[in-house]
């Protein structure tokens, strides 16, 4: 019987901390997946976030570093620019990219720095106790907006895909989901895409997932998958932006 | 025919194997492992066609798939 199905080498086996149904575990395979395939171990560089995924470097078998928060893509570059045979990507959540590291973000992006960033959409914190982040959905109700997002207020959901597809720096800009197996798959087929953009030396390439956060959304791991599809779709349409 | 491996130890129980596959054969398990998780078991008698759709989902990396 051969083998169709395992664990990557990319991927360390330890037990990680995230609640059951994160997508943070399917997107760090993924990754690791992908450096594996690719054969760039040796000269791959993550850069970790803060967030549910600040201690990301504890769960990937390849060198990575921390970010002050929302500072990642800051680092990356340095690190790219310093070292550009290796293939640098940073990986944040929406509290890190789309809030506190929107200057950082747009500016890399602007520059058109050849990186990847994988940009974990949950539409909520999940660290700090689920409160509003720029990408909470008009209506939902978080440990902030306890009664439901107001747009007029608190501001309509950020959407960052579609703001740095406009920039003349980004390379490709593509939003992917966890949805079902079939999403998954075409998920890691825009990640990899990413990484060969940088591998070729294209430049800026992002892609976001939309990804269950079952704690804070108060739901069953399948409803919350269920929910990406069904509601925060409308607002965050899949597809290959740029 | 296909064989599915279950790391019990490292299953958190979020059953999102249990909504994929497409021939029903895995199943709430009813003991609890060291973490407190109630895991998932695979139905012996059922045959498993090996579409690796559980160990995709998976978030936790716990599904060994053999062909």
């Amino acid at each position: 019987m051969k083998k169709i199905f395992t664990r990557p080498e990319a991927l360390k086996d330890a037990p990680n901390h995230y609640c059951p149904g994160c997508g943070h575990g399917i997107a760090h395979r993924l990754i690791a997946e992908i450096v594996d395939e690719t054969g760039i171990r040796e000269r791959v560089i993550g850069v970790a976030p803060v967030g549910c995924a600040v201690v990301a470097y504890d769960y990937w078998n390849f060198d990575c570093s921390e970010a002050a928060h929302g500072r990642a893509l800051a680092v990356a570059t340095a690190i790219k620019r310093l070292r550009p045979q290796n293939i640098v990507f940073t990986y944040q959540g929406d509290g890190d990219l789309a809030a506190i590291g929107t200057n950082e973000t747009i500016h890399a992006a602007n520059r058109g720095e050849n990186l990847t960033v994988i940009f974990i959409n949950n539409a909520i914190y999940g660290m700090t106790g689920g409160q509003m982040a720029p990408t909470t959905l008009v209506g939902q109700k978080t440990a902030t907006t306890p009664s439901g997002r107001e747009g007029k207020g608190h501001g309509y959901p950020l959407k960052i895909s579609e703001i740095l597809s406009l920039l003349p720096g980004v390379c490709y800009v593509e939003r992917v989901s966890f949805q079902d197996p079939q999403h998954v798959l075409k998920a890691k087929a825009a990640i990899k895409q990413a990484f060969l953009n940088q591998i070729k030396g294209q430049g800026f390439s992002l892609v976001e997932i939309l990804s269950p956060c079952p704690t804070y959304w108060g739901m069953s791991p399948k409803d919350a998958l269920d929910w990406t599809r069904d509601v925060m779709q409308k607002e965050f349409p899949l597809g290959k932006i740029k | 025919m296909a064989k599915v491996i279950i790391n019990r130890e490292r299953c958190k129980g979020c059953f999102l194997c249990v909504s994929v596959c497409p021939k029903r054969l895995i199943k709430k398990g009813s003991k609890l492992n060291k973490r407190g998780s109630n895991f998932v078991e695979i139905d012996p008698a059922g045959v498993c066609v090996g579409c690796a759709r559980c160990a995709i989902i998976c978030p936790d990396c716990c599904i060994e798939v053999y062909k």
